[in-house]
């Protein structure tokens, strides 16, 4: 955007973090090398710039950190409820003074800008321990029950995303309710996993209650085919969700997936526009859209589609996109360049398909992994974009009529997570909400979080809730 | 730069009459608050340093309209103010001088004298301002009398009494009247008192009314109430002439007025500025600050980005 008020670069400081050259397993409170070891590199996606190497693990890696996850399972849960959560309010607070550190950390590994990763995901993660850090001496009243037992180990598998944030999704619900944990994060962000196993021995959490295994698919897959794991949780693609349901049929193990998504945006025609533009914006480049429950179907009604794609794209105009440790940027970089490659051909296939292609004057930076904000007007139900989730900053824009239409196109696919609604009429908010087939509605508003609301799919994005009571209940015996 | 015209003609169907009129100002989209108040806030975030900061001192200085509205105000009192206007840091002839000087009309003449030769022009409150409650006939003979003193610019209050009662039409016409009042040589400043208006939906609906009736600037408040110029108000009004002159051509100014006080906040309207009604605003001739502490703070960080050393108010003039 070249204005006469110019922001001159204001990027936050890297010397708040010190990123080891090297990191190892994080297997009984000690960090130790892969049994074969291996190791792998982790990048910067917005430089490419090699952040650390980081030992592997493998399927004999994964039986320790198990084993190790066991042993400390018997004194873990036989612990008061107000002892677990002095642990996880202890944790917190960690969270909280090393949140600067950590926020660097997670944008250098993830690529997301430092304004998301400093006002959203931190303050988030730090408010999941502190929730179910309350909850852990009140299982008694969360409704299963008068003293519900935990299940044992837990194997947890994450993704890229939002890294620190689905940790604290995963641990502090296991650990407040008596579990222990493995946890496999995603091979392109293993960094801020890591981080949190030295905060874990900060706050002098008991060995083997928390074991970190960074790694590959196959480690991810040998985790939940561990015979002696009890729960698999897992947050990623649905693709990788059915191989793991599979794998996990027949056995004993519960089982929650939070898989992928392709949420509607529903525009009606008295939706407050310039709130809703923000919600729009918001609900497809935040994170650059790499979010299960993005808002990546914008449904518009069509009595104001030409005004409101006006306010859209001269919105999109004021992005900026560039070095996400600018505290100034918008967009930063895409996860990895397969990612990269993915979103790049999902929206090759949808200008073939015949959709209208637009994007904002904007210049991508020479190295590192970047996609410029793109939409997508003339889109029908039948166009790929419309029906596979692209997980990157491209928005499919539709139309409809009626407010039933909007209900039958919103659910109109295989997935089931997100969903949001813009009217000005209360009653239109609550009739529509009742019809989609959406794990979360959001009404006038979109992304937004909170650790006592639950969050879950239906249909291919999965089931099982996290947050809330209702997150208590995939940790329990019930 | 499209220039301020007179009252928009594509409106003579809207301000018919009464009905007609509310129809269409109940029919501008809603606001949502919580919406509105979060992008105000994350516009807030954005960090101005360096070469881009010494641009938003320099500009917010020069968007200044330097006010003084009290009721013990004398000669002596508004001639400094004049002298603070014209030469804000005598220390640093290279600073910009303000946008005006903002007095009641029994100082004009006064404040003319004042600035004169410097470019600083003179604003008057009018209109029985702040209150607004007196009879039309008062309010016209107060603009024009402080026209006849020379006033550059007119800053009127809106009645609302009437525009809370629904009574749009007056409102609309007491504007007109007003415009009409000012000739051609003073430009029009529509004050809101957001703070009595108190919803949003009230903002952009008389943000609409008065430009509609002609106003040249709209303004969010006295000063003299609990709630003044907010960045969420403000981003409002701008979103209002962004869209105003999209429909009409015609570009309107904006100005927040009360408790923006330090360099911090004037930067963040800028920002507001910059990101919803564009670069075409970030002028005085579109946007002013309607202020009187915040000038010295906007002079102390300019020296500390001058010099790297945070001087005091003791270096700057008190007035």
């Amino acid at each position: 955007m070249a204005s006469a008020f110019d922001y001159a670069p204001a990027p936050e400081s890297r010397a708040v973090v010190d990123i080891a050259p090297s990191y190892g397993l994080f297997i009984d409170g000690e960090f130790t090398e892969a049994a074969a070891g291996k190791v792998f590199k982790t990048v910067s996606p917005s430089t490419e710039e090699v952040l650390s190497e980081v030992a592997q693990a493998g399927a004999e890696d994964v039986d320790r950190a198990v084993k190790a996850a066991r042993k400390a399972f018997e004194k873990w849960s036989a612990l008061p409820g107000s002892a677990r959560a002095k642990y996880l309010f202890r944790i917190a607070r960690i969270i909280q003074e090393r949140s600067r550190e950590l926020a660097v950390l997670e944008t250098l590994d993830n690529g997301k800008p430092i304004k998301e990763t400093r006002d959203a995901d931190l303050p988030l993660v730090a408010a999941h321990f502190f929730y179910y850090a309350g909850w852990a001496d009140k299982l008694g009243h969360a409704g299963f029950g008068t003293d519900p037992r935990p299940l044992g180990v837990a194997g947890q598998v994450i993704p890229w995303n939002f890294p620190l944030l689905m940790l604290a999704w995963k641990i502090a619900p296991a650990l407040a309710t008596g579990n222990t944990v493995v946890l496999k994060p995603a091979e392109t962000t293993p960094l801020s996993a890591l981080f949190f196993a030295d905060i874990c021995r900060q706050a002098g959490l008991p060995k083997g209650v928390v074991n970190i295994l960074p790694g590959y698919g196959d480690a991810g897959a040998a985790l939940v085919a561990h015979r002696d794991v009890n729960k698999v949780a897992f947050t990623g693609s649905t693709n990788v969700g059915k191989e793991i349901a599979r794998t996990v049929a027949g056995t004993r193990k519960k089982l929650t997936l939070e898989l992928g998504g392709k949420g509607a945006n529903i525009v009606f025609d008295d939706a407050p526009i310039d709130q809703a533009v923000e919600g729009i914006v918001n609900g497809i480049f935040f994170n650059q859209g790499q979010v299960c429950c993005a808002g990546s179907r914008l449904l518009v009604q069509e009595s104001i589609h030409d005004e409101l794609l006006d306010s859209l794209k001269r919105r999109l105009s004021t992005l900026r996109l560039g070095d996400p440790l600018d505290k100034n940027t918008d967009i930063g970089a895409i996860n990895s360049a397969e990612q990269l490659a993915r979103i790049t051909a999902l929206a090759e296939q949808g200008e073939a398909e015949g959709a209208e292609r637009w994007s904002p004057a904007c210049e991508l930076p020479g190295s590192g992994y970047w996609f410029a904000p793109t939409l997508f007007t003339n889109v029908t139900q039948a166009h790929t974009i419309a029906r596979d989730e692209i997980f990157g900053p491209v928005l499919s824009v539709l139309t409809f009529r009626t407010p039933d239409e909007a209900v039958a196109k919103a659910n109109n696919t295989a997935y089931g997570l997100s969903a949001g609604i813009w009217t000005e009429k209360g009653s239109r908010i609550l009739a529509v909400a009742g019809k989609l087939r959406a794990g979360v509605v959001w009404s006038n508003t979109f992304n937004k979080f909170d650790p006592t609301s639950p969050f879950g799919g239906f249909k291919e994005s999965g089931f099982g809730r996290e947050g809330g009571r209702h997150g208590l209940e995939a940790y329990l015996d019930v | 730069m499209p220039t301020t015209a007179s009252p928009a003609q594509p409106f003579a169907d809207v301000t018919a009459s009464d009905s007609t009129l509310r129809r269409f100002l109940h029919g501008l989209p809603g606001v949502d608050a919580v919406g509105l108040e979060a992008r105000a806030a994350s516009l807030g975030t954005r960090s101005i340093k360096t070469t881009a900061k010494a641009y938003a001192i320099d500009l917010a200085i020069s968007m200044v309209d330097l006010t003084t509205l009290e009721g013990a105000d004398t000669p002596g009192k508004v001639r400094a103010l004049g002298a603070k206007a014209a030469h804000p840091d005598p220390t640093d002839r290279t600073t910009p001088t303000t946008a005006a000087v903002c007095v009641y009309p029994d100082m004009v003449a006064t404040a003319k004298e004042a600035v004169a030769g410097s470019g600083v022009k003179v604003a008057s409150v009018a209109t029985a301002f702040p209150a607004g409650r007196a009879a039309l006939a008062v309010k016209l003979a107060d603009v024009r009398d402080a026209v006849a003193a020379g006033a550059d610019e007119i800053d009127m209050v809106i009645d609302r009494g009437a525009f809370l009662s629904g009574d749009y039409l007056k409102v609309h016409d007491e504007i007109v009247a007003v415009k009409e009042a000012c000739g051609t040589s003073a430009r029009l400043k529509v004050i809101f008192e957001t703070g009595e208006l108190s919803t949003y939906d009230n903002i952009r609906r008389a943000s609409w009314l008065g430009m509609m009736a002609g106003a040249d600037f709209i303004k969010t408040s006295t000063g003299k109430v609990a709630v003044n110029a907010t960045p969420a108000n403000t981003l409002l009004m701008l979103e209002a002439v962004r869209d105003f002159r999209a429909q009409t051509g015609v570009q309107v100014g904006v100005k927040p007025a009360g408790g923006i006080r330090t360099t911090k906040d004037a930067i963040k309207f800028l920002v507001l500025v910059n990101e919803t009604a564009g670069e075409d605003w970030l002028d005085n001739h579109w946007f002013r600050f309607g202020a009187s502490s915040l000038l010295n703070d906007l002079l102390m960080q300019r020296q500390k980005l001058a010099t790297g050393r945070y001087s005091g108010p003791d270096y700057v003039t008190v007035d």
